[in-house]
C-alpha cells in the first residue's frame, strides 16, 4: 500500500518543471497561432476559429488524414502478428539468444533520415539491390518515383524493417517470463499448440502487446523523417502524411495560423485515439 | 525445431539486407555506384570515410551527436529518478493526471513543436546550443524514463526502504547507495532508450541547431541536397551512424529481454 505523502512533490518537481517547460509554452504559442492570422513582421490579427473551420471542411486534410490512418492501420495489421510469430520461434535460452536480440534492435537505433537515405539507395532503379531485383531479375516494373504503389509498398516494407523488432521484443519479454510448469502442464492435459498459444501464451504477453501497439500506434501516427526523406510525400501527394502536410504548411508556406489549427487537431486525434485503445485493451484487467 | 530456427534466421536475414547495401555502398566510388549494379565493391576505397575524417564539418557533426544525446541522457535520468520513486511510493496530491500528462507528451508529433521550440530556444538564448538540444528531447524522454523506472521501482519491495531507515540510513544516502543499484538493470533499460530516441530524433535537433551543435544525421541532409549525387559518402556517414547504436545495444544485450519484462516499458 503506498503510502500518502504530499512532500513527493518535491521529487516531481524537476520533471513538472522541464516537461513543462518543453510542452506548456510551445502548446501555447500553438495555441496563440491557432486563432490568428499574420502576414509577417510579428503582426497579428484575430481570426478566431476560422482556421478550424476551414480545416475541418478542407479536402487537403481529409486526405492527408485517411492517407495517416492507412499507413498506420496497414503497418499496425503487418508487424504485430508478424512480431508475435517472430517472438515465438525464437530460442528460448541459449547463446543464439543475445546475437538475435542484438541484431533484431540495431534498426531501431538507426537515426530516422538515415533509415530513409537507407532505404532511397536500397531501392533506385538500376543501382539499388531491391530495385536492381525487382526490375532486371524478376521483370518487374518497380520505381517509386512514378508509381503511387510502389512507393506504398515500399514506405510499408520500410516500418516492417524499421519497427516489428520493437514487438518482437516486447512479446518476447512476455514470453520467457513464463514458468516452465505452466508448459508441462499443459503437455499432460495434452492441449495442441494453438491451445498453448491462446490460453497461455497470449494472455500472458497480453501486457506488453498492449505497450507496443500503443507505442506503435503513436510513432507511425506521429511518422515524418523516413517518409519524408524516402519519399518526399510524393509522387503527387500519393504519400504525404498528415505530418508531411503539416510542416508543408508551417515552413514550406509558412501559413502560421492554419498549421497551429492543424497541429491542435492533429494532437487531438492522437490523444483520442490513444485512449480509444488503452481503454479497450485494458478493459477486462478492470473488470 | 529446426523449421522454426528458419522464421527468426529469415527475418534477420531481412533486417541484415538494406544494412548490408548502405555498408557496400560506402566502399564505393561515386563512379563504380553511378556507373552500374555491382553485388560488392568492385573497386574498394576509404576514400569516404577519408573525407568524413578529415573535414571538421562531418566529424564534427558527430561529436556534437554524441555530446547533446549524452547530455540528454544524463539530465533525464537525474530528473526521472527521484520522480519515478515518488510515483511508486506515494500517493500524492494529482499524482495519477500528472503521470497521464506525462505520457501525453510522449503522443506529441514534433512536427507540431518545431516551430514553437525555435522561437523559445531563440527567446532564451539557447538556440544552436547543445544544451537546446537535450532540453528539447527530455520533453518525450523524461515521461518514457519515468514510466519505465516507475515500473521497475514497483518491483522492489517496500520493506528494502523501510529495513534502511531503520538502519539509519538518510534519505540521499539510502537512495544512492541501495535503492539505485538495486534497480541498475532498470537504469540500464531506460538510459537505452533515452539514449535510442535522442539519437534517432532529427526534426527538433536540426531545427534547434545552425552550425555550432549540428547533429551528423543534419550534415547527411545538407550533403544529399547541396553536393548532388555524393551517395558513396551519404552511405559511409550512414554507417557510422549505425556504430554508436550498434555499442549500446551491445552493453545491454542482457538487460534488453529481462527489463522488458520485469518494468512495466
Amino acid at each position: 500500500m503506498k503510502t500518502q505523502n504530499q512532500k513527493a512533490w518535491y521529487f516531481v518537481l524537476p520533471v513538472l518543471l522541464l516537461v513543462a517547460f518543453n510542452a506548456l509554452i510551445p502548446m501555447m504559442t500553438v495555441v496563440n497561432y491557432s486563432v490568428q492570422e499574420t502576414f509577417g513582421n510579428n503582426v497579428f490579427f484575430w481570426e478566431g476559429l476560422r482556421w478550424f473551420e476551414e480545416l475541418l471542411n478542407s479536402d487537403r486534410f481529409h486526405a492527408a488524414l485517411g492517407r495517416q490512418f492507412l499507413f498506420t492501420g496497414l503497418i499496425l495489421l503487418i508487424e504485430v502478428p508478424l512480431g508475435i510469430i517472430i517472438a515465438l520461434s525464437m530460442p528460448r535460452k541459449g547463446p543464439w539468444v543475445p546475437v538475435c536480440l542484438i541484431l533484431m534492435a540495431l534498426p531501431m537505433l538507426i537515426p530516422w533520415n538515415v533509415v530513409g537515405a537507407m532505404w532511397n539507395i536500397f531501392t533506385l532503379p538500376d543501382i539499388g539491390l531491391l530495385g536492381y531485383l525487382m526490375n532486371t531479375t524478376l521483370g518487374i516494373d518497380y520505381d517509386m518515383t512514378q508509381s503511387p504503389f510502389a512507393a506504398w509498398a515500399t514506405i510499408i516494407t520500410m516500418d516492417v524493417w524499421h519497427w516489428t523488432s520493437l514487438v518482437v521484443l516486447l512479446s518476447y519479454a512476455g514470453l520467457v517470463s513464463i514458468p516452465d510448469a505452466y508448459y508441462q502442464a499443459a503437455k499432460i492435459d495434452g492441449a495442441s499448440p494453438f491451445k498453448v498459444f491462446r490460453y497461455i501464451q497470449l494472455p500472458k504477453m497480453k501486457q506488453v502487446l498492449t505497450i507496443a501497439i500503443l507505442l506503435r500506434f503513436m510513432d507511425s501516427f506521429n511518422i515524418y523523417t523516413e517518409v519524408f526523406v524516402l519519399t518526399g510525400g510524393g509522387p503527387g501527394n500519393s504519400t504525404t502524411l498528415l505530418s508531411i502536410d503539416l510542416v508543408k504548411i508551417a515552413l514550406g508556406q509558412f501559413d502560421l495560423g492554419p498549421a497551429a489549427a492543424m497541429s491542435l487537431i492533429y494532437f487531438a486525434i492522437t490523444l483520442l485515439v490513444s485512449w480509444l485503445f488503452y481503454t479497450l485493451m485494458t478493459k477486462d484487467d478492470a473488470k | 525445431m529446426k523449421k522454426r530456427a528458419l522464421i527468426p534466421i529469415l527475418y534477420i536475414a531481412f533486417l541484415m539486407l538494406p544494412i548490408y547495401w548502405l555498408v557496400a555502398m560506402s566502399f564505393k566510388t561515386t563512379n563504380e555506384i553511378l556507373s552500374g549494379f555491382s553485388l560488392f565493391p568492385q573497386s574498394f576505397t576509404l576514400e569516404n570515410y577519408a573525407t568524413i575524417f578529415t573535414d571538421p564539418t562531418w566529424y564534427w557533426g558527430y561529436i556534437n551527436s554524441i555530446l547533446y544525446v549524452s547530455l540528454n541522457t544524463v539530465i533525464s535520468l537525474a530528473v526521472a529518478l527521484p520522480a519515478a520513486y515518488a510515483f511508486s511510493r506515494y500517493r500524492f496530491l494529482g499524482d495519477k493526471t500528472l503521470f497521464f500528462w506525462l505520457l501525453t507528451n510522449r503522443m506529441a508529433p514534433a512536427a507540431v513543436f518545431a516551430l514553437p521550440f525555435f522561437q523559445l530556444y531563440s527567446a532564451v538564448g539557447l538556440f544552436d546550443t547543445h544544451i537546446a538540444v537535450a532540453l528539447a528531447h527530455c520533453l518525450f524522454n523524461i515521461p518514457l524514463a519515468v514510466w519505465i523506472l516507475e515500473g521497475f521501482m514497483s518491483g522492489v519491495p517496500k520493506e528494502l526502504d523501510e529495513t534502511a531507515y531503520v538502519d539509519g540510513y538518510s534519505f540521499p544516502h539510502f537512495f544512492v547507495t541501495i535503492f539505485v543499484p538495486t534497480i541498475k538493470a532498470g537504469v540500464g533499460v531506460a538510459a537505452f532508450f533515452c539514449f535510442m530516441f535522442s539519437w534517432v530524433e532529427l526534426l527538433l535537433a536540426k531545427t534547434l541547431t545552425s552550425v555550432n551543435a549540428k547533429p551528423i544525421a543534419a550534415e547527411m541532409t545538407k550533403t544529399a541536397s547541396s553536393a548532388g549525387y555524393e551517395l558513396g559518402l551519404l552511405a559511409a556517414a550512414g554507417t557510422l551512424t549505425i556504430i554508436p547504436g550498434a555499442i549500446v545495444i551491445y552493453f545491454v544485450r542482457n538487460y534488453i529481454a529481462k527489463g522488458f519484462a520485469l518494468g512495466r516499458v
